[in-house]
C-alpha cells in the first residue's frame, strides 16, 4: 500500500511538473519546490501556505482549491492529442498494476486471519480442563491444614514444659559458673598465669553479678572477684611501670587495664610516657652517632662512622617503625574512650618526629663532601617512604616538615654541586694559567691556545653534564619523593635550572668579567693577556652555542612545568656572556696596547732628542714594538677570525703610497715654519684635520683579529704622538722620528683594519715632531727608506 | 643669538697653558700661554664679554721661552707665574718665574688698538724661581685664598715652597721636600688644597698621588697606583674637604676620599684617551670638567659625591659637621651621576680646561692647535641647580 501511495505521489509530481512547464511561469511556487521527492510535509506544506497567500489556484492538482473541471478543460485545450493519448495509456497501465497488487495483498491477509482463529479456538479447550484440576488441589490443601492444626495443638503442652526445664537447667549452670568465678579468677589471675582469660571471665560475670548484687550470696561472689581483679590491676600497673616491657606486652597490659575499667586518661598518660621513653632511647642511640652539636659550627668534626643510608635505615626501622606501632596500638586501645583528648597522640608524635627530623638534619649537615649522591637519594627515599607510612596513621605528624627536609637536603646538595662546579672551573683556569705561564723548552711548542680553550670548555661542559646526571637522581621515577610537587616543579626550575645551571653560567661570566674589571693596578696579580683572550673566546662560544645547548639539555632532563615560576630566558644569559666577552676583549686590547704604549713612552721620555746623533738605524724599541704586535697578531689569530679589512690594496702600490705620504708629511710642514707664515701652518693643520676622521682610541672592538689589532695599534701610536709632543727635538731627533715612523708604517699597516688610521696617526706624529723641532730639516726620503730596508 | 653656543678663539701658536685670572671676580678673563720653539711666545689675555658674546684679547710677549704651565696670583690681578722652556745649546731646561703684566691690562677689557700685534707689550719680570739645583719645573701653585705671597713649585722630584718678598721681587725658598725612591721620579702635577687653612697639597708622580703637609713638608698620605698609568692632573673639591679628583692615562677620572686611600669613591670612564685635566666647579662641586687627548671636553654631574645636599641647602661651614648625616641622606636618595654634555669643538688634544673665576657657569678649554673654546653650563641644568 505504501508503495502505491508513493507511486501516486510521484505521479502527481510528474503531472504538476508537466502542467507547469506547459503553462509557463504561473503564480505558483518555482520549480525548485516541485522537484524534491523528500518529506511530504515540505512538499505539501509550503506550497499550500504560499498558495493561500496567493490567489487560489484551481489547476494545482495538489492544491486545496483544485477544480477538476478547470483542470481538465485546461488540459484539453492546451495539450496535443498525442500527448493526451499517451498519458491515458500510461494511466491505464498504472491502474492495472495497482489492481493486481491489491488483490495479492488481500489474499495474504485472509490466510493469516484464518490461522489466528484456529489458534484461539484450541486455547479455549485447554483452559477448561485446567480449571477442574485447580479445584481439586484447593480441596486437598484445606484438608492438610486442618490436620496439621490438630497435631500441633496436641503437642503444645509438652513442648512448653520441655522449654521450661531447659531454662531452669541453663540457669543452674550459670549459677554454677558464677559460684566458680572467684576460684577461676584466682587461678588465672595468679602471677605468671593467664590474666587475659581471667579478665575475659570477669568481664562475662561482672554484668550478672552487678545485676544480682542485692542477693547476699551473689554479693559475696562479686566482692571476692572484685578483690581478685583489684589485685590483678595492681600487678598490671606495677608491670606497666617496668621499663623492660616490649611494645606488644605494653599494649596487652594497657588493654587489660582498660578492660578493668581503670581511668583511660591516666592509662593513656602512662602508655605514652612509657612509649615515649622507649622512643627517646632510640633517638638517643641515633644521636650518639652524631658529633656533639656545635653551635659555633667549627670544622674538623670527624667523618661520621656510618654512611647516611645506614643511619636513615636504622632511624626508620627503629624509631619510625616503633612510632608507627605505637600509634596503631594507641588508636586501637583508646578508640572511643571518652576523655582521651584526640590531640594528645598527635602532639606527642609531632614532638618526637620533630626531634627525629632535627637529628636527621644534623646528620645530613655532616654530608659535607659530594660523596655518593645515589646513596643520599636512596637514604632520603627510604626516609620519605617510612615517613609516608607514618603519615597514614598520623596525618599531623609533620608531613610538610618531612617534605621540606627532603627538599632542603636536595637543595643543599645542588648548591654544593654548584660550588663544586665553581671550584672545578677555577681549577681548570688555574691549569690554563699554569700552562700559559710554564716556561717553554726551546724548540718545543707549548699547547696552543685553541687546545687550551678546547680542553677548558670541554672539561667544564663534561663536569656540568656529570653534575646534571647526578642531580637527576633526585627526580628518577622509582624515587618516592620525586612525585612531590616540589620535585616536579620547583626543584627542576628553581633549584636545578636557576640555582645550578643559570647560576653557574652567570657566575662564570662574572668570574671572567672579574679578570677585566678587577682593579688589577691595585695590587692583585694581573691576569696574563692570553688568559683574557681565552676567556673572551670562551664567553663568546657560550653566547653562540654553549648556553643554549646547556639550557636545552637541562630542560630536557628537568622538564619545567608550564605554570611554573618564570625562568631566566636563554637570550638574557647570552647577552650577559656577550657583555663579558666584550669587556674581556676590550680589556685585552687595553692591556696589550698599554704594554706597547708603555714601551714607546719610556723610549721617548728617556731619550735626549736634542743631542742625538744622525740616525743610522731604526731604534730597537720600534723593532720590539713590531715584534710584539706580530706576536699579538699570532695569539689573537689562534682564537679569533680574521675580520674584514677596508680597501685592501696590493702590497706594492700600498707601499709606494705609504712611502710617499710619510715622507711628504714633514716635508710639507717644514717650509711652513719659515718666518712669514705662522697663520698658514695653523690653517694647514686645521684643513688636514677637517679631512681626517675623529679616531676613538680606547673604543670597544669587534670580535675579530683585525679589530683587536687595530685597537692595539691605535693606542700605541696615539701614545707615541702625545709623547713626542711633550719633547723638544733637535734636527736629528726629528729625523729619527721620521725613520721610526716610516718603519712602523712599513710593518704595521697590514695588521690594521683601515691602513688610513695608521697612516693618519703616523702623519700626526710626524707633524708634531716637526712642530717640536728646533731645526726642522727632514731627512732625505731615499735615505729613510734605505735605513728602514736595512733594519 | 643662541645663548649656549660656544665661543671659539684661535691662537696662532700651539698652546697648553691656560688659567683663569684668579683674583678677578667680576670680569671673565683667561690667560693663555703659547708654545712655539721658533717665535716669541705670547700670553693672551682673553676677556669675554658675556652680554655681547664678544671676545677681546690683549697679547703680552713672553720672550724667554715656550710656556708649559701658567698660574695667576689669587691676590693680585696683575701677577702671574709661568713655567717655560729655556733652550740653550742642545739643553732644554724648564724654569719658572713670576711676572707682572702692565697696569692697564690688569683689569678692564678696554679696547685695544686694532693693530694690536704691533703694539704688543712685554711682561715685567718680578723674580725667577731659582731651580738650578732642583731640576725642571713642572708647575707653580699659588696659595689659594692667600695674599699671593706663598707659592709652591714642583721641580722634578722636589716640592719647593717659596716666599715672595719685597712685593714679589724676591723669591726665597722657605722649605722643600724631595721624593726619594727607585728610578727617575718626577712630579707631573699638583694642587694646593683650599681646606685646612691651606696646609695641604697633593702631587702626582707616575701612578701615585701623594698628599703633603706644607708646614712640615712631610708626606701625609699616599695613594699608590691611583691610576693604571700615569696620573696627569688633580683637583680638590672646593667645598668638601678630603675629596680629591684625579685623572690619567688610563682614560679614567677617579674621585678619592683621602681618608681612605685604598679604593676610589667613584670612577668615571667616559673618555677614549688620556685625560689631561680635571677641574671642580668652584661653587657647585658636582660639576666636573675634564679634558682629554681624544679632543673632547666632558662636563659631568657628580651629584652623589658632591657637597650639594638633596632637597635643602646646607651652608658650606656646616658641612663638616653634617657629613655623616649627609651620607645617610645619600643612601636614601636615588642618585644620578651623569654626563651632562660632551663638547666636541676641538680637533686636537685638549690639554687644559678651566672654570672661570668670575662666572661659575662658564668655562674655557684649550686644545693643542691653539683653539680656545668658551662654553657655558647648559641652561636647564643651571636652573635645576639654582632653583
Amino acid at each position: 500500500m505504501a508503495d502505491g501511495e508513493a507511486a501516486g505521489t510521484d505521479t502527481g509530481t510528474d503531472t504538476g511538473t508537466e502542467t507547469d512547464t506547459g503553462s509557463g511561469p504561473g503564480p505558483g511556487p518555482g520549480p525548485s519546490w516541485r522537484r524534491p521527492h523528500g518529506p511530504l510535509q515540505r512538499y505539501y506544506g509550503l506550497p499550500a501556505a504560499e498558495a493561500a497567500e496567493a490567489a487560489p489556484d484551481p489547476i494545482d492538482i495538489n492544491g486545496p482549491h483544485f477544480d477538476p473541471e478547470v483542470y481538465l478543460a485546461k488540459v484539453r485545450s492546451e495539450c496535443p492529442l498525442g500527448q493526451l493519448l499517451a498519458r491515458e495509456a500510461a494511466l491505464g497501465r498504472e491502474i492495472r498494476a495497482l489492481d493486481s497488487d491489491m488483490q495479492t495483498l488481500l489474499y495474504e491477509n485472509y490466510n493469516k486471519f484464518i490461522s489466528a482463529t484456529d489458534t484461539i479456538r484450541k486455547m479455549k479447550v485447554d483452559f477448561r480442563r485446567m480449571e477442574a484440576e485447580m479445584d481439586d488441589l484447593a480441596a486437598n490443601m484445606a484438608a492438610i491444614s486442618t490436620s496439621s492444626a490438630r497435631v500441633s495443638a496436641a503437642l503444645q503442652d509438652r513442648h512448653r514444659r520441655g522449654a521450661q526445664l531447659a531454662g531452669v537447667q541453663a540457669l543452674l549452670r550459670k549459677l554454677q559458673s558464677l559460684v566458680e568465678v572467684p576460684g577461676r579468677l584466682r587461678r588465672w589471675a595468679a602471677p605468671g598465669a593467664d590474666p587475659a582469660r581471667a579478665l575475659h571471665c570477669y568481664a562475662r560475670a561482672r554484668a550478672v553479678l552487678r545485676h544480682y548484687r542485692h542477693l547476699p550470696s551473689f554479693r559475696a561472689i562479686e566482692d571476692e572477684s572484685h578483690a581478685i581483679m583489684a589485685e590483678l590491676a595492681q600487678r598490671l600497673r606495677a608491670r606497666l611501670r617496668d621499663d623492660t616491657l616490649d611494645p606488644k606486652e605494653l599494649t596487652e597490659c594497657v588493654e587489660m587495664l582498660l578492660q578493668l575499667e581503670e581511668p583511660p586518661e591516666e592509662l593513656c598518660e602512662e602508655f605514652l610516657s612509657h612509649a615515649g621513653a622507649r622512643l627517646e632511647t632510640e633517638l638517643a642511640a641515633l644521636e650518639a652517632e652524631l658529633p656533639p652539636a656545635d653551635p659555633s659550627g667549627a670544622a674538623a668534626t670527624p667523618p661520621p662512622a656510618s654512611d647516611i643510608l645506614d643511619f636513615v635505615d636504622r632511624g626508620s626501622s627503629a624509631f619510625v617503625g616503633n612510632l608507627c606501632l605505637l600509634a596503631a596500638s594507641y588508636r586501637s586501645l583508646f578508640e572511643g574512650c571518652p576523655g582521651v583528648g584526640d590531640g594528645r597522640l598527635e602532639a606527642f608524635a609531632a614532638a618526637l618526629t620533630a626531634r627525629y627530623f632535627e637529628l636527621l638534619e644534623r646528620r645530613l649537615a655532616l654530608e659535607r663532601g659530594l660523596g655518593d649522591t645515589s646513596l643520599l637519594v636512596r637514604a632520603l627515599d627510604r626516609f620519605h617512604r617510612r615517613l609516608r607510612a607514618l603519615l597514614e596513621l598520623l596525618p599531623t605528624a609533620g608531613a610538610e616538615a618531612g617534605a621540606a627536609l627532603v627538599a632542603r637536603a636536595a637543595g643543599e646538595r645542588v648548591a654544593r654541586y654548584l660550588r663544586a662546579l665553581q671550584t672545578f672551573f677555577l681549577g681548570c683556569l688555574g691549569d690554563v694559567r699554569q700552562a700559559l705561564a710554564a716556561p717553554r723548552p726551546p724548540g718545543k711548542e707549548g699547547p696552543g691556545l685553541p687546545d687550551l680553550l678546547a680542553t677548558l670548555s670541554s672539561s667544564v661542559l663534561g663536569q656540568l653534564k656529570a653534575v646534571l646526571a647526578y642531580v637527576q637522581l633526585f627526580t628518577t621515577k622509582d624515587v618516592a619523593f620525586a612525585s612531590l610537587p616540589y620535585f616536579k616543579g620547583e626543584f627542576c626550575v628553581e633549584a636545578v635550572r636557576e640555582g645550578l645551571v643559570v647560576a653557574f653560567v652567570r657566575w662564570l661570566c662574572r668570574t671572567a668579567r672579574g679578570f677585566a674589571d678587577s682593579p688589577t693596578e691595585r695590587g692583585a696579580p694581573a691576569a696574563p693577556p692570553a688568559l683574557l683572550l681565552l676567556l673572551a673566546r670562551l664567553c663568546l662560544d657560550y653566547e653562540a652555542t654553549t648556553i643554549s645547548y646547556i639550557l636545552t639539555l637541562t630542560d630536557e632532563q628537568f622538564p619545567p612545568e608550564d605554570t611554573g615560576p618564570a625562568v631566566t630566558p636563554g637570550p638574557a644569559l647570552c647577552a650577559e656572556a656577550r657583555g663579558a666577552a666584550q669587556r674581556l676583549l676590550d680589556h685585552y686590547v687595553q692591556v696589550q696596547g698599554a704594554a706597547v704604549a708603555q714601551m714607546l713612552r719610556k723610549s721617548v721620555e728617556t731619550r735626549d732628542w736634542l743631542g742625538t746623533v744622525e740616525p743610522r738605524n731604526v731604534r730597537a724599541v720600534m723593532k720590539r714594538v713590531v715584534e710584539d704586535i706580530t706576536a699579538i697578531d699570532v695569539q689573537v689569530g689562534q682564537l679569533f677570525e680574521e675580520g674584514v679589512r677596508r680597501a685592501q690594496s696590493s702590497d706594492s702600490s700600498r707601499r709606494a703610497f705609504s712611502v710617499y705620504s710619510s715622507s711628504r708629511a714633514p716635508g710639507r710642514y717644514a717650509p711652513s715654519y719659515t718666518p712669514s707664515a705662522p697663520m698658514d701652518t695653523h690653517l694647514l693643520s686645521n684643513i688636514q684635520k677637517l679631512f681626517s676622521e675623529r679616531i676613538d682610541i680606547f673604543s670597544p672592538v669587534e670580535f675579530n683579529k683585525v679589530s683587536v689589532l687595530t685597537g692595539i695599534i691605535k693606542i700605541s701610536l696615539k701614545t707615541l704622538l702625545e709623547c713626542v709632543r711633550l719633547r723638544t727635538l733637535g734636527r736629528f731627533g726629528l729625523q729619527q722620528v721620521q725613520v721610526d715612523g716610516h718603519y712602523l708604517q712599513l710593518y704595521l699597516w697590514r695588521f690594521a683594519a683601515d691602513e688610513r688610521v695608521v697612516q693618519g696617526l703616523l702623519d700626526e706624529v710626524a707633524a708634531s715632531a716637526a712642530h717640536r723641532c728646533l731645526d726642522p730639516v727632514p731627512m732625505e726620503h731615499s735615505v729613510v727608506e734605505l735605513i728602514c730596508e736595512r733594519g | 643669538m643662541e645663548d649656549d653656543a660656544p665661543v671659539i678663539y684661535g691662537l696662532e701658536f700651539q698652546a697648553r697653558a691656560l688659567t683663569p685670572q684668579t683674583a678677578e671676580t667680576d670680569a671673565i678673563r683667561f690667560l693663555v700661554g703659547t708654545q712655539s720653539l721658533r717665535y716669541d711666545n705670547q700670553i693672551h689675555i682673553i676677556d669675554f664679554d658675556d652680554e655681547n658674546n664678544i671676545i677681546n684679547k690683549n697679547v703680552l710677549l713672553h720672550q724667554v721661552g715656550e710656556i708649559w704651565h701658567i698660574s695667576a696670583s689669587p691676590a693680585d690681578k696683575g701677577v702671574l707665574a709661568t713655567c717655560y722652556n729655556k733652550t740653550s745649546d742642545s739643553k732644554v731646561m724648564t724654569c719658572a718665574a713670576v711676572w707682572r703684566m702692565p697696569k692697564e691690562l690688569e683689569s678692564g677689557s678696554h679696547e685695544s688698538p686694532d693693530d694690536s700685534s704691533s703694539n704688543t707689550q712685554t711682561l715685567e719680570l718680578l723674580c725667577h724661581l731659582d731651580n738650578t739645583a732642583h731640576g725642571n719645573m713642572a708647575c707653580v701653585m699659588w696659595e689659594p685664598m692667600g695674599d699671593g705671597k706663598k707659592i709652591i713649585s714642583l721641580a722634578d722630584n722636589n716640592v719647593l715652597l717659596w716666599d715672595l718678598q719685597e712685593s714679589s721681587a724676591k723669591a726665597v725658598l722657605s722649605s722643600s721636600a724631595a721624593l726619594e725612591g727607585k728610578g727617575q721620579l718626577k712630579f707631573t702635577s699638583g694642587r694646593w688644597s683650599p681646606h685646612h687653612n691651606c696646609t695641604q697639597i697633593a702631587t702626582a708622580n707616575d701612578t701615585t698621588v701623594r698628599g703633603w703637609d706644607t708646614r712640615s713638608m712631610r708626606q701625609i698620605y699616599c695613594i699608590e697606583n691611583a691610576h693604571g698609568q700615569l696620573v696627569r692632573d688633580l683637583d680638590f673639591n672646593p667645598n668638601k674637604q678630603y675629596y680629591l679628583a684625579s685623572c690619567g692615562d688610563d682614560c679614567k677620572v677617579k674621585f678619592w676620599d683621602t681618608r681612605n686611600v685604598t679604593e676610589p669613591v667613584k670612577t668615571l670612564e667616559e673618555h677614549s684617551h688620556w685625560v689631561w685635566n680635571v677641574r671642580y666647579n668652584h661653587s657647585h662641586d658636582q660639576l666636573i670638567l675634564t679634558g682629554s687627548s681624544d679632543s673632547r671636553v666632558i662636563l659631568s654631574n657628580m651629584v652623589s659625591i658632591s657637597s650639594e645636599p638633596f632637597g635643602h641647602m646646607v651652608d658650606d661651614d656646616e658641612l663638616s659637621d653634617q657629613e655623616d648625616q649627609h651620607q645617610e641622606e645619600k643612601i636614601k636618595e636615588p642618585l644620578q651621576d651623569s654626563v651632562i654634555a660632551t663638547y666636541e669643538e676641538h680637533e686636537d688634544s685638549v690639554y687644559a680646561v678651566e672654570w672661570s673665576s668670575a662666572d661659575p657657569w662658564l668655562f674655557a678649554s684649550l686644545s693643542y692647535d691653539g683653539r680656545l673654546v668658551i662654553n657655558r653650563v647648559p641652561r636647564a641644568l643651571k636652573y635645576h641647580i639654582l632653583l
